[in-house]
């Protein structure tokens, strides 16, 4: 009897089959975390009025009215007050968030690919290849990252491609490390193991097998450093390495007005809020989506 | 409803057999393979003999066990045959060709010769991927194109058991521990390989379960006049799944022999010790003294001479002033292989057989 | 009067009260849309200085059971119902600060993961005196001195070097032994075992198994053990209890339950066992896989898998029933099976 094979029994016991999409699981495990999800809302307000900036914001971030300077909060015209020209601090704030995201999320976009590159293949090729890039990465990992991306940015310059690049260079290491030690354990995984035996190329391996299964960790560290990074970039602004004025930068704004905060504070602290709410909520959500995509059983 | 094997239209040729049903199907010759484990501060090294010159052969058709506790060495020696893991020293020699030597790397499209099953676990099957993809992936690896493999990738289902209709598009997560083995086996055979390397196949699993998948690989062992080399510290599942057996001590082969042989007269301390501590299923029949005191010694500080004389009821000096060679016991004829002084004739121990010499 | 109780009471003339008895025990967890059973209706008892093995396969509810008996459930989450007593008291019932006196004092518990219960950064003796000084209020000096004895009786070789040792620096099989000595250290009457030796090999699994059974016998505790090995169950069962989908469905003197099973699962288990077969035997095989606990078939929860079921098991489910002395089942049509009522004995 080759009964083995016929398996019509199985079914009957089995656990019916709940046919959902990874990606599905964890949006939905998201959405039901409060915290989180009102921070991704902030977030996404912030962002969709910095891109819309021109149609949100109630007045030209770059017109300067005398009569205005130092306005304080409620007055007409500048509801968030005046800065030291008399410009829309309202407007500025949501222009600026144009260029202060873009400098937070851009350098951990290209640490994510050039660490995440880096570390998949030190991972991933074990031995010297590993020893050679990691040793490499720890030279910058010496440094505190605010004071290695003040230095490469002092070096190249001020403007806002430098600090792009300084800040880029501090979150290549932190992300590739990251990358390797993943690999690393995805790499002794049986299935890899499989994949290897099978005699399928390390590139097609790399690609359907180990990718798939790091992503999502590596993509969850790397979102935790944007609120990191906002801040950084924040800093290099505030020290005239970044942005130079007078495009609205939320770092810019502060270093601008931190001159004022005896004659208006309230006005001096709304650049260094939007700083602080940003960098928190970037944290939250990173936090969330760790969360969503654990292994629950 | 079932699809079996021979029925099936699989997309790549069988590996065709070159050196004749007499050529052994696999030959390792003195495996060795250290682990240097970095210690302490000041970079001392230890170094731990993982498999210390390991010799197997498995002939066309058979199923070879090989029996030991943790640590024996059992798993790296899997590893090392199928080229996994680079040996310190030894070769590989497939169906008279070499498979692999310290200096050379296998061929890809003859590396599917030799394919594993591991335990099962959370990690044995890619966690998203869904059966097709994992099935369809080793196939495609060697130029079938996607659709073609995808296909056959549901047949495999099939012919191990879980109909495709309900199983091809899951993820390992929804199958249960025995269906997650099946799959296993499924991916191993994908590529047609001749050898299976079974590693704990089915430690892991339920007793129920178990025979399922015992019955399963009895089945496609004959189906594809497959070879095995079963890896299990389970004497019972060894001793019905193989025709050969070898057991391993730290690192080393200590005994070999037919399972027939070993079982019906093991002859090494540590075979007889391992056989009489298997439970004995009545309770009216308790084993009452434990055959064996004291746990496996550290790999990294094996004693000296005969790495089991620490444990060895019966050991003497002999034991600890040299390592026993595997040779032929004494009595018994061909096959028998035993690595104890106490069964090597004039080897000084007092248990030892005579010289032939001196019995005439 | 549940069967088995009669029994106990049958069985000396002087009934001793059990050391545990469990009466309609449910335990049901949380599970994706409402609650899902995985204990139904459990009953038990065990006289002082015996040893009952909770035999079944993963999901069976087994290890279920016997953290309910330390009350360890509520804390999980879960949803208890029944009565567990240990000796004559109500676990249910217990006050936090109780449940944790009866951990200590008269309920020792072994996992199969020694390091569960070992904290890595303490040495061995100092954990087991401390446990001792906290249950019993003695000096450190006098529990230092009673870590050495126990030590002694789980026949740790070098005890007083392996007293000042880390858990990490012992081999698996002395972890276990520590962790006895440390479960013993009150000296429980009554000990839970949670697969203690499914993680050992085979040589020092039996003799973990010999060093419980001469435990029980010197200070006559009695002992629950959680296995889904047969021959684990063989070598140191009094009793037996199958498990399956959450319910005991056989129950008896050990040799009567693992030599001649009387429910269709403990029979096709006990074939399913490779011992003794040879090559190209066909094994007997229990086709299919539990039940989904969460969508239990009616009836018989074996029955979609029971090579002897009728029309009449998907209507009823089984309740336990005697089918000789100190050997129940729950199974509709046990008496007609081959093997079973006959003469074990």
């Amino acid at each position: 009897m080759h009964g083995t094979f016929d398996s019509s029994d199985i079914d009957a016991v089995i656990v019916p089959v709940r046919h959902f999409s990874y990606r599905r699981v964890v949006l939905g495990r998201f959405m039901r975390q409060p915290i989180a999800m009102t921070a991704a809302l902030i977030l996404l307000a912030i962002v969709l009025a910095a891109i819309f900036a021109n149609v949100v914001a109630p007045a030209d971030p770059f017109q300067t009215r005398v009569a205005r300077r130092l306005a304080v909060i409620g007055t007409e015209g500048r509801w968030l007050g005046g800065d030291e020209l008399g410009r829309d601090v309202l407007s500025r704030l949501i222009y600026g968030g144009r260029i202060s995201l873009s400098m937070a999320v851009l350098p951990v976009a290209i640490g994510l690919f050039v660490g995440g590159f880096l570390g998949i293949l030190a991972g991933y090729a074990g031995g010297r290849t590993n020893m050679a890039i990691m040793r490499a990465m720890d030279v910058f990992y010496a440094f505190p990252s605010i004071l290695l991306a003040v230095a490469i940015a002092g070096a190249l310059g001020p403007g806002m491609m430098n600090g792009i690049i300084a800040l880029s260079m501090v979150f290549i290491p932190p992300i590739a490390r990251m990358a390797e030690s993943v690999t690393t354990q995805v790499r002794s995984y049986e299935f890899v193991i499989a994949a290897r035996l099978s005699g399928a190329s390390t590139g097609r391996i790399l690609r359907e097998h180990v990718l798939s299964n790091v992503a999502g960790p590596i993509l969850v560290f790397a979102s935790s450093q944007v609120s990191v990074s906002i801040i950084a970039a924040s800093g290099l602004s505030f020290l005239g390495l970044g942005v130079s004025p007078p495009y609205p930068d939320w770092g810019l704004m502060l270093s601008a007005l931190r001159q004022s905060i005896y004659v208006n504070p309230w006005v001096a602290a709304l650049p260094g809020a939007m700083i602080f709410i940003c960098s928190v909520c970037f944290n939250l959500v990173s936090d969330g989506v760790r969360r969503a995509m654990e292994v629950r059983r | 409803m079932s699809v079996t094997f021979s029925a099936m239209q699989a997309p790549l040729p069988p590996i065709e057999d070159r050196g004749g049903p007499s050529q052994p199907l696999l030959i390792a010759r003195g495996l060795r393979k250290e682990f240097r484990l970095a210690d302490g501060l000041f970079g001392g090294r230890t170094v731990v003999h993982a498999v210390d010159d390991l010799s197997l052969t498995v002939n066309k058709g058979e199923t070879v066990g090989i029996v030991g506790e943790s640590g024996c060495g059992k798993s790296t020696a899997a590893r090392l045959i199928a080229g996994i893991t680079p040996a310190d020293d030894g070769e590989v020699v497939f169906d008279g060709e070499s498979f692999w030597t310290p200096r050379t790397r296998i061929d890809a499209e003859r590396r599917r010769a030799i394919q594993m099953v591991f335990q099962d676990s959370a990690s044995s099957l890619n966690p998203r991927m869904t059966l097709t993809e994992t099935l369809a992936f080793g196939p495609r690896a060697h130029g079938v194109p996607t659709a073609v493999a995808r296909t056959y990738a549901r047949d495999l289902l099939a012919a191990v058991g879980l109909p495709p209709s309900r199983f091809a598009e899951r993820y390992p997560i929804q199958l249960s521990g025995g269906q997650r083995q099946r799959v296993n086996i499924a991916r191993a055979l994908a590529i047609r390989p001749r050898l299976l390397i079974l590693d704990e196949p089915v430690s892991a699993l339920d007793k129920s379960v178990e025979a399922q998948v015992l019955n399963l690989l009895v089945a496609l062992r004959e189906e594809l006049s497959l070879s095995y080399v079963f890896i299990s510290h389970d004497l019972n599942v060894v001793r019905y799944i193989a025709d050969r057996v070898v057991v391993m001590y730290l690192g080393q082969v200590v005994e070999e022999a037919t399972s027939a042989q070993i079982f019906a007269a093991p002859r090494h301390p540590y075979t007889r010790a391992l056989f009489a501590s298997k439970p004995s299923l009545d309770p009216r029949r308790r084993i009452e003294a434990p055959p064996l005191t004291g746990d496996p010694p550290d790999p990294v500080n094996p004693p000296s001479g005969c790495r089991f004389r620490t444990r060895c009821p019966i050991a003497e000096a002999v034991c600890a002033a040299a390592k026993p060679p595997l040779a032929a016991a004494a009595p018994e004829g061909e096959g028998h292989k035993v690595a104890c002084w106490a069964a090597q004739p004039g080897s000084g121990h007092s248990l030892a057989p005579r010289p032939m010499g001196a019995l005439q | 009067m549940n069967a088995l109780a009669r029994i106990i009471s049958e069985g000396s003339g002087a009934a001793p009260s059990p050391m545990l008895s469990i009466a309609g025990l449910n335990v049901a967890y949380r599970g994706g849309a409402g609650w899902t059973p995985v204990v139904r209706g459990v009953d038990l008892a065990l006289a002082p200085g015996r040893s009952l093995v909770l035999l079944g396969e993963s999901g069976s509810g087994k290890s279920v059971t016997l953290r309910a008996i330390i009350g360890l459930l509520r804390e999980e989450g879960a949803r208890v119902d029944g009565e567990v007593r240990v000796g004559g008291r109500d676990v249910n019932a217990m006050a936090p600060d109780e449940l944790l006196k009866l951990r200590g004092n008269e309920v020792g518990f072994i996992f199969q993961e020694p390091m569960t219960a070992l904290d890595p950064v303490f040495r061995i003796g100092d954990q087991i005196a401390e446990t001792i000084v906290q249950h019993r209020g003695t000096s450190w000096r006098q529990a230092m001195a009673t870590a050495r004895e126990l030590f002694d009786l789980v026949q740790i070789p070098s005890a007083e070097r392996r007293l000042k040792a880390y858990p990490n620096e012992l081999s698996g099989g002395l972890r276990q032994r520590a962790m006895i000595a440390m479960a013993m250290s009150c000296d429980p009457r009554l000990l839970l075992a949670d697969e203690p030796t499914t993680a050992l090999d085979a040589t020092v699994q039996i003799q973990v198994l010999l060093l419980l059974r001469e435990i029980q016998k010197e200070r006559g505790t009695a002992m629950v053990f959680v296995t889904h090995d047969l021959g684990v169950a063989a070598e140191i069962a009094d009793e037996v209890a199958v498990m399956y989908a959450g319910r005991i469905v056989e129950q008896g003197d050990a040799a009567q339950v693992l030599l001649n099973p009387s429910h269709p699962y403990t029979h096709a288990l006990t074939g399913c066992v490779v011992q003794g077969s040879y090559r190209d035997h066909r094994l007997g095989e229990l086709a299919g896989a539990p039940p989904d606990l969460a969508q239990l078939p009616p009836g018989c929860s074996f029955a979609p898998r029971c090579a002897r079921r009728q029309e009449d098991c998907r209507l009823t489910d089984p309740a336990r029933r005697p089918v000789a002395p100190r050997h129940d089942v729950a199974c509709l049509h046990a008496a007609d099976l081959p093997a079973g009522t006959a003469g074990g004995r």
